[in-house]
């Protein structure tokens, strides 16, 4: 499978250097590293959702409850979950920091995968979400602590977009 | 049964424990009855209560949880049955307090719990280890003391009339509460708690 385990590995190591120690996950392709390591890590608490908007509660009560968390997701999972980011990790000032696999962009084979990908940016910008993208494995962990940093500073969500090429091995 | 009623005879029990609840009439009657600083309230988020209590479950095994959630919200996140059976968490009890309708609305459209739709047995059904239909204050109010005894990721049904409060408003805001409950939470570390989860909040 030409998913980056190298790049899957550098991801990971960012978020765990951040203190990442919760990873709320709905598996997807390019995310089957990440959630292998994950499984394997017993210092990370690994929560396998049914759909990806209960991240948002479980991120919110991990951070009212002192532990730093994450949101694995692809951006179809991002789009299943605003009602959550809105009305809860916005009203309620969560620093929720969504890790979401750009699917649909350039490069993409997957017809389905398309219209989310047209519309992943747009969407964050319309939820005024900060957000990065994690294109080649130099920039990621600096990329990585400045998401958490601005998320725990202005106590709002923010993104980090995975891209192909950083995930995908063509 | 009413809700507030049945908030009433199990108030001993949610005092002693952190509490979160959805949105609506349940955590205004709860407020009613009397505030902690354990006991967190939405005031949106419809569904997402039973994550919130799951969340805060799962990162402080040494706290006792309570989710107080309605028919309506938890229909909207029925998969979180699922997921709080997979990770069975022994420190959460999950009310929900099913009048079988959307009561705040104004008119009472009713929920499928109305129409047969049995929550108990979908959460049984889930894999939650404990589970109940609960008729009467007193009934509630046993197995709850039970469920806390047992230490057992339980799903009490509480069926109540569908009556709420006069108003939905009380006199906390959801940001003040918000801090309130984090810093309590916060206070309540103990020096051995295995996760120590403040590291890395010293900047």
């Amino acid at each position: 499978m030409p998913v980056s385990a190298t790049n899957s590995q550098t991801v990971y190591d960012a978020l765990k250097a951040c203190g990442i120690r919760l990873l709320s996950v709905l598996p997807e392709t390019w995310l089957v590293h990440l959630v292998s390591l994950a499984e394997e890590d017993p210092e990370m608490v690994l929560v396998r959702l049914a759909k990806e908007e209960e991240g948002v509660g479980i991120s919110a009560g991990a951070h009212l409850a002192g532990m730093k968390s994450a949101m694995l997701m692809q951006n179809h999972g991002l789009l299943a979950s605003i009602n959550g980011i809105v009305s809860l990790a916005q009203l309620y000032r969560i620093p929720l920091l969504m890790v979401v696999s750009h699917r649909g962009g350039f490069g993409e084979e997957h017809p389905w995968q398309t219209e989310g990908g047209g519309v992943t940016e747009h969407v964050l910008d319309a939820l005024r979400i900060p957000y990065l993208t994690l294109d080649a494995p130099e920039h990621v962990a600096a990329r990585v602590r400045q998401a958490v940093v601005l998320a725990e500073s202005s106590l709002r969500p923010v993104a980090l977009l995975l891209c192909r090429g950083l995930m995908w091995e063509d | 049964m009413l809700r507030v009623d049945a908030l009433s005879a199990i108030y001993p029990e949610l005092a002693r424990s952190i509490v979160v609840t959805n949105m609506g009439a349940a955590p205004a009657e709860l407020f009613s009855l009397g505030h902690q600083p354990g006991f967190f309230y939405l005031w949106h988020s419809m569904g997402l209560a039973s994550s919130v209590g799951l969340g805060i479950a799962l990162s402080r095994p040494e706290l006792q949880v309570v989710v107080i959630d309605g028919d309506g919200s938890l229909l909207m996140n029925l998969g979180s049955l699922t997921t709080m059976a997979r990770y069975r968490p022994a420190n959460l009890i999950h009310i929900v307090f099913d009048n079988e309708v959307l009561l705040s609305v104004g008119r009472s459209f009713t929920t499928a719990t109305a129409t047969g739709s049995d929550l108990a047995a979908i959460a049984a059904a889930s894999g939650i280890p404990r589970t109940g239909t609960l008729r009467t204050e007193e009934e509630l109010q046993s197995a709850l003391k039970e469920a806390l005894v047992a230490r057992e990721l339980s799903c009490l049904v509480a069926k109540v009339e569908p009556q709420g409060p006069a108003s939905y408003f009380f006199d906390l805001h959801f940001l003040e509460s918000r801090f309130q409950f984090q810093r309590h939470l916060r206070s309540l570390i103990s020096p051995a708690s295995p996760a120590s989860p403040t590291e890395g909040d010293r900047r």
